[in-house]
């Protein structure tokens, strides 16, 4: 039951990565420390080879609808190899409770920001306002 | 010009790196609000940051990799089930507004988050 619950998870965490631009991380870390027994550190390092093959491929089909200069992401993604490095050497360093504080941290940011935009009226451009 | 948007491009992916690196997440969280600031519309941002994540997530995973991290048999239960979501994700994006996934996205990080504040 575990295993369908994390599957479950890893097809939601797909599809919001897909719909929002994430990597899905922020679901595929829960599947794997809650449902498959990883502790958080393990967690977050085997979401991170999940997201690979997941991001490569929203990406293919982003650049088949025309979204995406996929010259652009690579740059960035260059770029933020120094980021890469400071995060996870951190991450080995610090507590795996501190770790698990900081991640559902961050859950409650996103959940809050998108509760927010969830609840927004439904048209947040309303007719005749200056744009 | 292009100098000044490369220093905007590192200083998005720095951020999402280290927020990738430290919570094994891809750090879209981070690049899709940002690069919607530099004005990017909001699919080309998502468009964008999936493609920047392939690159930090590689990375992220290659390093914590050296620290005997990754547990490479629940990365390939999962995987399957996270390609076939991208895929569907990326196709309902061009069809529907967010609205409703992203309270239900919402809901859901709650849950989590309530899971793992609670020891």
């Amino acid at each position: 039951m575990d295993v369908v619950l994390a599957i479950l998870l890893a097809l939601f965490g797909g599809a919001v990565g897909g719909l929002l631009g994430v990597g899905g991380g922020i679901l595929f870390v829960p599947a794997l420390a809650i449902f498959l027994g990883n502790s958080q550190l393990e967690a977050e390092a085997t979401s991170l080879l999940v997201i690979v093959p997941m991001a490569i491929v929203g990406t293919w089909r982003q650049v088949r609808h025309g979204n995406v200069d996929v010259r652009e992401g690579m740059l960035i993604g260059m770029l933020s190899l120094p980021g890469v490095v400071v995060g996870v050497v951190v991450a080995n360093a610090l507590p795996q409770r501190a770790l698990e504080l900081g991640f559902a941290g961050l859950s409650l940011i996103v959940a809050v920001r998108l509760l927010k935009r969830g609840l927004a009226e439904p048209d947040p451009e309303p007719e005749g306002a200056a744009r | 010009m292009p100098a000044n948007r490369t220093i905007r491009f590192a200083a998005i992916g720095v951020l999402a790196g280290a927020f990738s690196g430290l919570f094994g997440v891809g750090g879209g969280i981070v690049m899709v609000p940002l690069l919607i600031m530099l004005g990017f519309g909001e699919r080309r941002a998502t468009a964008t940051s999936l493609s920047a994540i392939v690159v930090i997530a590689a990375a992220a995973a290659a390093i914590h990799g050296l620290y005997g991290n990754v547990r490479l048999g629940d990365a390939a239960l999962l995987v399957v089930p996270a390609v076939a979501g991208v895929g569907i994700g990326v196709a309902v994006q061009q069809r529907i507004a967010e609205r409703a996934v992203s309270l239900l996205f919402a809901l859901l990080l709650l849950a989590v988050a309530v899971e793992l504040i609670v020891p």
